[in-house]
């Protein structure tokens, strides 16, 4: 393999293992303090996606919109846990399981209805569309945004899990939560802010991933919520460096299928993929790095 | 075992069956007996998702994947040669030539989703949880993919056509009143109980000895060969699907039927599917209506969807378990419930 070839697939395992990482570290962070999945995470993508499309039209610049799109990601961040998550959340797994199905489907729907089935373009800055050359490469400049903007988060977001009251707190529910409400620590406050931290990974996803395929779809959320299980699962449900190292880890064996797989086999990817979560899960049930002992689910 | 009381159940459950059948062979209206057939296969879905999530208390989405297995099975069993070189002229040389009866066809494809899952599943039901639902799901788009891609079977993600149409009103009511009566008699069987206090108590009942992994594994395969059978008789009814057919709105319709209904009784499954039907089909028509009258520019599409979602998030916030919850109708006489005796 030439060098250039080695650049390049390392830049692309990098980019997409970025976005990937910030997939799953927004589904990882609400398992991790409730004990259940949010099916409607991948809905958080699409309406940051529609919302830089209703945004199209008005005169405001570019950056403007895009935090529009991503505070809005959070505001349906904080709605899904005050519809789907609060009222059943105490009662049983299986309710809130299916309540967060149900509401994915009347977003989509939403969208279907409201907006069009059709896909619709968002606007999208001149810098993501053109490239570099590096060592003879040439290198899509919103890779490098992907992998410098998610790198950026990932440190904030480590730094103020360590250092701050509210991350201490986070992280105090999330490995004991029966214990951090007895220290005083606002059971409901947490929860909602785990969900607008969840809100906006998804919303910053929303952009970045746009940023790669140009438009929407009511049905655009499916593909992030599975890479985000499937990366949860690899990494370890209950660990938040486990779903960042599953998102890289899969988007290494995603360009390794690409680079390596000959197109008739390509098609089969994602069953290739799920077969290997579930021989994971098979054999390592907690993931490859295993997080705190489970506590009491609230 | 069945006793009277059960075979109380099952009179009033195959009550409504019947009276669906005798209503469209009075009215006669094409549409209604369409309507009819369609509830009825999907009252045999709802019940097979019951038999494994009602009684292990694991929710499945893998089930609808079943369904697309047995209704590719019996698709490709039954057409005949001369159509099986048009829709699917890549098919394997042994297969070409079967051309088998559509009833026998609709049972291997139970046949077939039944032996599929008794071969992947077992390893999965030692799972529960937030994992189980996952790699639930992770089968499903497993299934899918295949379904998508293996064109020499399914036609890939085409319409595969030309299948033999030979699911009515009738066959379809005789296969639900069969499944009715089967998911019953599963739930009061030694694995149904031994597998309801599985659910309602993990370790308890691991401690008196039951066998946890085995008894899901038993209720899902039957689970999924319900599905399989399910997916026969629709495709002999439909006639021309895509592997789109079997993915998530599937899922969520025949979730949405056993959730609102009640998902740890089989009269609860019933009901589900009664219910959500006839909501389904009354705001279906309200949908046409107000695309035909143009009120909108646009054609109206997914009403339907929402009304149901808030209807499933209202339910499990009012009442979790469905609206009929813990004993089946007819259960104990009405008298009895009267004095509050059990």
């Amino acid at each position: 393999m030439s060098t250039g070839t080695l650049i390049q697939f390392v830049l692309d395992v990098l980019s997409l293992g970025s976005l990937y990482a910030l997939m799953a570290l927004g589904l990882v962070i609400i398992y991790g303090i409730l004990k259940l999945v949010n099916f409607a995470y991948g809905e958080l993508v699409m309406v940051a996606g529609y919302t830089l499309y209703l945004l199209n039209a008005t005169p405001f610049p570019w950056l403007a919109m895009a935090a529009v799109a991503i505070l809005v990601s959070i505001a349906t961040g904080i709605m899904t846990e005050f519809i789907a998550f609060k009222p059943v959340r105490a009662k049983s797994v299986t309710a809130v399981l299916i309540t967060s199905f149900a509401f994915s489907t009347l977003l989509q729907n939403a969208a279907l209805l409201f907006i069009s089935p059709r896909a619709r373009n968002v606007p999208l800055p001149d810098i993501f569309t053109r490239s570099v050359e590096i060592l003879d490469v040439v290198i899509p400049i919103r890779n490098l945004i992907t992998i410098a903007c998610v790198l950026l988060l990932l440190s904030i977001f480590s730094f103020a899990m360590k250092r701050t009251v509210l991350g201490l707190a986070l992280r105090a529910a999330a490995s004991q939560f029966r214990m951090a409400r007895m220290v005083g620590i606002p059971a409901n406050m947490i929860i909602s802010l785990a969900f607008a931290i969840s809100g906006l990974f998804a919303g910053v996803v929303a952009i970045l991933w746009l940023g790669r395929i140009g438009s929407v779809v009511p049905g655009i959320g499916l593909e992030p919520l599975l890479v985000a299980f499937i990366a949860t699962v690899i990494g370890g449900m209950r660990s938040l460096l486990g779903a960042v190292v599953g998102g890289y880890l899969l988007a290494l064996i995603d360009v390794s299928f690409n680079y390596g797989l000959s197109q008739n086999l390509l098609a089969f990817r994602d069953a290739f993929t799920f077969t290997f979560v579930i021989l994971i899960l098979l054999f390592r049930p907690s993931g490859l790095i295993k997080g705190h002992e489970a506590g009491q689910r609230t | 075992m069945l006793d009277k009381q059960n075979i109380g159940s099952i009179c009033i459950l195959i009550l409504p069956i019947v009276a669906l059948v005798v209503i469209a062979e009075v009215i006669d209206v094409r549409l209604f007996s369409r309507i009819a057939t369609i509830l009825l296969i999907n009252l045999i879905l709802v019940l097979g998702l019951q038999i494994f999530t009602g009684n292990s208390g694991i929710l499945s989405f893998a089930h609808i994947g079943f369904m697309g297995v047995g209704a590719y099975t019996t698709a490709v069993l039954t057409m005949p040669s001369q159509m099986k070189s048009m829709a699917l002229p890549d098919l394997y040389m042994v297969l070409k030539s079967v051309e088998i009866d559509p009833i026998l066809g609709i049972i291997a494809g139970g046949a077939v989703a039944a032996f599929v899952a008794s071969i992947i599943s077992y390893p999965l039901m030692r799972l529960s949880d937030a994992a189980a639902v996952i790699t639930s799901f992770a089968v499903l788009v497993i299934m899918h993919t295949v379904m998508v891609h293996w064109s020499a079977v399914t036609n890939g993600p085409r319409t595969l056509f030309g299948i033999v149409s030979a699911t009515n009103l009738n066959t379809a009511a005789i296969s639900a009143i069969i499944a009715v009566v089967m998911a019953l008699w599963f739930k009061e069987s030694r694995t149904g109980i031994l597998l309801r206090a599985t659910r309602d108590d993990l370790v308890a009942s691991g401690a008196i000895g039951a066998h946890i992994t085995h008894l899901r594994w038993k209720a899902f395969i039957l689970s999924a060969l319900y599905a399989g059978i399910g997916g026969g008789l629709w495709a002999h009814f439909i006639t021309s699907f895509s592997p789109n057919a079997f993915y998530l709105r599937e899922t969520f319709v025949i979730l949405g039927m056993l959730v609102i209904g009640g998902a740890a009784t089989v009269s609860g499954a019933v009901f589900g599917t009664f219910a959500v039907t006839a909501a389904f089909e009354g705001l279906r028509s309200f949908e046409n209506m107000i695309n035909a009258a143009q009120i909108l520019t646009r054609p109206v599409v997914g009403l339907t969807e929402i009304v149901l979602a808030c209807a499933m998030i209202g339910i499990l916030i009012l009442k979790p378990g469905g609206i009929i919850e813990t004993s089946e109708i007819g259960e104990l006489p009405p008298w009895n419930n009267l004095f509050g005796r059990k």
